[in-house]
């Protein structure tokens, strides 16, 4: 910490300014999951799982073929979007509706598997792309931005967007808003549920697997920083309200900018204290979520 | 035993600025049978949640035998004597019927196999005997009518407030039912009040009716009175047609 | 009340179940003088004391998600806090872990009281409780990374003593295992006795409905409250006994959210709310974690096929496979099949 005021204010500043840039993508990310239980009421304990295998296959399209992340973003939520309706197909739908503890143990068995997957296919050394403006940054002001983060942020905005679209816009996406607030409403109306849920759960992992492919803009790979984002995106939901898309994104703005002057003002090792009693606040005080009208 | 006397005193409820309930009195006295009818949405049940303690009333007081029990929690409400069955049942689904009426009985001791004896005792005079070991959620409606019954006697309730025991019952089950509870409270001296919509069953049991109308006491009297006063017959004939 | 303790404690219980029991307690006691002249004994014993190790976790974390249906995701919390209060005592001030045992309990249940009076009093239920239990137990985490006194990032280390003797917990394997085995008997009779109790019958009726149980009398937040604290207060033990056992202690691991899945899976697995869950899911996922390691050194040494998380790719997809196809957990299963269930249900 400098002793010159001025520098500090300019340190702090930066460091919110890096934090919107991250939180963005983490809001991506944190989406996927709120889209999820928006509409089926599962808690995908397995989501820093497929954001991890989101990074990996960006890293592969990388590493095989030579794509910028941002190039290959498409295919890998492509992928992502075909893995998350196979699964749900399959293995997640005989337990919507059961309990809790069911649903988590058979999520967990699915984390188990994704990140030793990856664990046995890339080994657990750390990966990372190299991009040819890496070092770029931006200055405005006084302030310097990396151009990697102001990239993925961009992307993270567009994919957002995009999302925003398909809800509002399309057949598909009302009706699967329509499910999600009356589940009882989609069956009498004669909305195919089953396939819905497959779409829903597809689409909550597309939006993590391109929040994947961003965040190795950011930060290198392996296979266990699984949990950590797992634990990130329930923050980051539980924050901004959980099953709101809007409050995702901005939960992923808050905890990245708290994360962020967390690691400015105390130690790095630090940074996640605020984040953790946030969210404990926000669970007392505010469980519907920061952001969510009082229902 | 005896049946404790209920005094409700101008008591109120609104739900985010909309009006449940407004200003109802009325009084059971210890021993009696009343029931509380309305149609729905008239607040009989908002009623019968306050009195249980599931909220407070905004305004005005709630008393079992001069004790004030306006704002006390469900759990107290029934250690004081009164005990509640819900409109929809909810019995412990995946316990059996046995161990059901057991955790009502607890209530009144600490021990067990007592409480055990006395569910079993319930449960012969309901009917429910050939049941015990069954879980809760393989019974019939019927069963888990009688079964909410059995657990909120149990309890050793001195008031027991039946919230629509005889909805979905068929007409001999309801005369069962009436010739239960008429027993009970021959026996026992239990106050009753009920909600219900079966007016078979109202009329064979109550002394005594309230009528409920948008959250508002619009008559009460005697059974023959209140199926003559206007407002009521205004009430039913013109909203529901009979 | 002329029923005995033996009375209270088997009654409805079949005598085959009894004799099945009995054999088995004989067995346990007898594994380590019976795997002496099994090769590789040492090796299996360390296998034997990790299934007891997990089946008295599990049995802990039972009381509070398989009796009470509180949904807890972080007992890292109660085993990390037991453990390291209970090794800096020991460490620091030279406090015996037989006398550290009860601060270990204590501080356990001062942290559980905490987590499930602000849960409860602010009526959170389900994935909502269970993130706080999380939350608390990361931020416990990360506080001691910082916690200098305890050996902040860098670990609590249990030195080996040349006099090291059982009064201060230290020892060989059979002492560990005796201790663990005798805490797992004294926690599936505790466990038994609180099923037969007025408590037990409250948390059953809590787990079923809330709101039913509030209303035949149950003070539901105190009836909570005490699941937890037991809960909390018995986990503690366990991680003591683990602190001592391993003989390290670091934040990064002993509070982390891995540990808590992992005292969750054994219940889970073999029948949530059970008094054999705990017991038949951890001698299944160990023996199967076991099992997958051999395997995964097969490949290795035979067909050089070598690569990290094989083994866990094999118990993911049992793990997947048995939570598929056995929801309510194998026990229930499995004691049908034997005749060993109390048939409380009979037909109607």
């Amino acid at each position: 910490m400098s002793a010159d005021p001025g520098q500090f204010t300019l340190t702090l500043l930066q460091a919110i300014v890096m934090g919107l840039l991250t939180g963005m993508v983490y809001g991506l990310m944190a989406l996927g999951l709120s889209v999820i239980f928006g509409v089926m009421r599962v808690v995908n304990f397995a989501h820093g799982e497929m954001m991890v295998v989101g990074m990996y296959l960006a890293w592969l399209a990388f590493d095989q073929l030579g794509l910028d992340p941002l190039v290959s973003l498409p295919a890998v939520a492509a992928a992502l979007f075909v893995f998350g309706y196979v699964l749900q197909r399959t293995v997640i739908n005989p337990f919507i509706g059961l309990p809790e503890h069911m649903q988590f143990m058979l999520l967990l068995a699915v984390a188990i598997l994704l990140v030793n997957a990856c664990l046995a296919i890339f080994g657990p050394d750390t990966h990372g792309v190299q991009v040819d403006y890496m070092f770029d940054s931006f200055n405005i002001g006084p302030l310097v931005l990396d151009a990697v983060r102001v990239y993925a942020a961009l992307a993270a905005l567009v994919v957002a967007g995009l999302l925003w679209l398909f809800f509002t816009r399309t057949r598909a996406g009302k009706a699967i808003r329509a499910a999600a607030d009356n589940h009882v409403g989609a069956l009498v109306v004669g909305l195919d549920v089953r396939q819905l849920y497959a779409v829903t759960f597809g689409i909550g992992a597309a939006c993590v697997g391109a929040a994947g492919a961003l965040m190795l803009l950011i930060v290198q790979v392996h296979p266990f920083l699984a949990i950590d984002y797992t634990l990130l995106a329930f923050v980051i939901v539980i924050v901004g309200g959980l099953g709101s898309m809007s409050g995702a994104l901005a939960g992923g703005l808050l905890i990245g900018v708290s994360e962020a002057v967390a690691g400015v003002l105390l130690q790095p090792s630090l940074k996640s204290v605020f984040s953790f009693g946030l969210l404990i606040l926000v669970l007392l005080l505010r469980p519907q979520g920061l952001l969510a009208r009082r229902s | 035993m005896s049946g404790a006397h209920l005094a409700v005193r101008g008591i109120a409820k609104s739900f985010r600025g909309l009006r449940a309930v407004s200003d109802v009195a009325f009084d059971v006295p210890g021993g009696a049978i009343h029931a509380l009818i309305g149609p729905n949405g008239a607040g009989k049940t908002t009623c019968f949640n306050m009195i249980a303690g599931v909220f407070a009333p905004d305004t005005g007081d709630i008393r079992l035998d001069d004790r004030s029990i306006a704002g006390l929690r469900p759990d107290q409400i029934c250690a004081a004597g009164i005990g509640r069955t819900f409109q929809i049942v909810k019995p412990f689904m995946g316990l059996t019927v046995e161990e059901n009426v057991t955790i009502g009985a607890l209530a009144h001791t600490p021990h067990v196999p007592e409480a055990r004896a006395a569910a079993r005792r319930i449960l012969h005079e309901l009917g429910l005997d050939d049941r015990r070991g069954v879980r809760a959620a393989n019974l019939t409606l019927p069963d888990r009518k009688r079964l909410e019954v059995a657990r909120a006697l149990a309890t050793g309730p001195r008031l027991l407030l039946l919230d629509e025991v005889m909805a979905g019952l068929r007409p001999t089950e309801t005369d069962q039912m009436v010739a239960f509870l008429k027993d009970l409270n021959a026996r026992t001296g239990i106050t009753i009040l009920l909600i219900e919509h079966v007016m078979r069953a109202v009329m064979a049991l109550s002394q005594h009716i309230v009528v409920l109308h948008h959250g508002e006491k619009i008559a009460e009297g005697t059974p023959q009175a209140v199926t003559r006063d206007p407002a009521v017959l205004e009430v039913y004939l013109g909203q529901e047609g009979h | 009340m002329t029923k005995t303790v033996w009375q209270r404690l088997t009654d409805g219980v079949p005598a085959r179940a009894l004799g099945a029991l009995g054999l088995l307690a004989a067995l346990l006691l007898a594994a380590p003088f019976l795997l002496r002249v099994m090769p590789a004994g040492d090796y299996w014993l360390s296998i034997l004391i990790l299934v007891v190790y997990f089946s008295y976790i599990g049995q802990a974390w039972n009381i509070m998600m398989g009796f009470a249906g509180q949904l807890s995701l972080g007992h890292a919390l109660y085993l990390g806090l037991g453990g390291y209060v209970a090794a800096a005592l020991y460490v620091n001030l030279g406090v015996g872990p037989w006398l550290g045992v009860f601060v270990a309990i204590a501080a356990a249940m001062l942290a559980g009281g905490l987590v499930g009076f602000l849960g409860f009093r602010f009526s959170l239920a389900g994935v909502y409780f269970a993130l706080l239990t999380i939350a608390f137990a990361e931020f416990t985490r990360i506080l001691f990374d910082h916690f200098k006194w305890v050996g902040g990032s860098g670990g609590l280390f249990l030195k080996v003593e040349a006099d090291g003797s059982a009064f201060n917990l230290q020892g060989s394997p059979l002492l560990f295992y005796y201790v663990i085995l005798a805490l797992a008997a004294a926690v599936f009779v505790l466990c038994r006795w609180l099923l037969t109790s007025r408590l037990g019958y409250y948390w059953l009726a809590i787990r079923e409905d809330p709101e039913a149980a509030q209303a035949a009398g149950i003070n539901v937040l105190r009836t909570k409250l005490l699941a937890v604290l037991i809960s909390a207060g018995l986990t503690a033990v366990g991680g003591v006994w683990s602190a001592f056992y391993y003989k390290n202690l670091f934040p990064e691991s002993a509070f982390a959210m891995g540990r808590s899945i992992e005292v969750t899976l054994a219940p889970i697995i073999g029948g949530l709310g059970t008094l054999f869950g705990p017991i038949v899911g951890s001698a299944l996922l160990v023996g199967l974690g076991d099992l997958f390691t051999t395997l995964a050194e097969y490949l290795a040494n035979t067909w050089g096929i070598k690569a990290a998380g094989l083994k866990q790719i094999g118990y993911g997809v049992a793990l997947l496979l048995i939570v598929m196809f056995r929801r309510d957990g194998v026990w229930p299963w499995l004691a049908r099949h034997l005749g060993y269930d109390r048939r409380r249900e009979e037909k109607p």
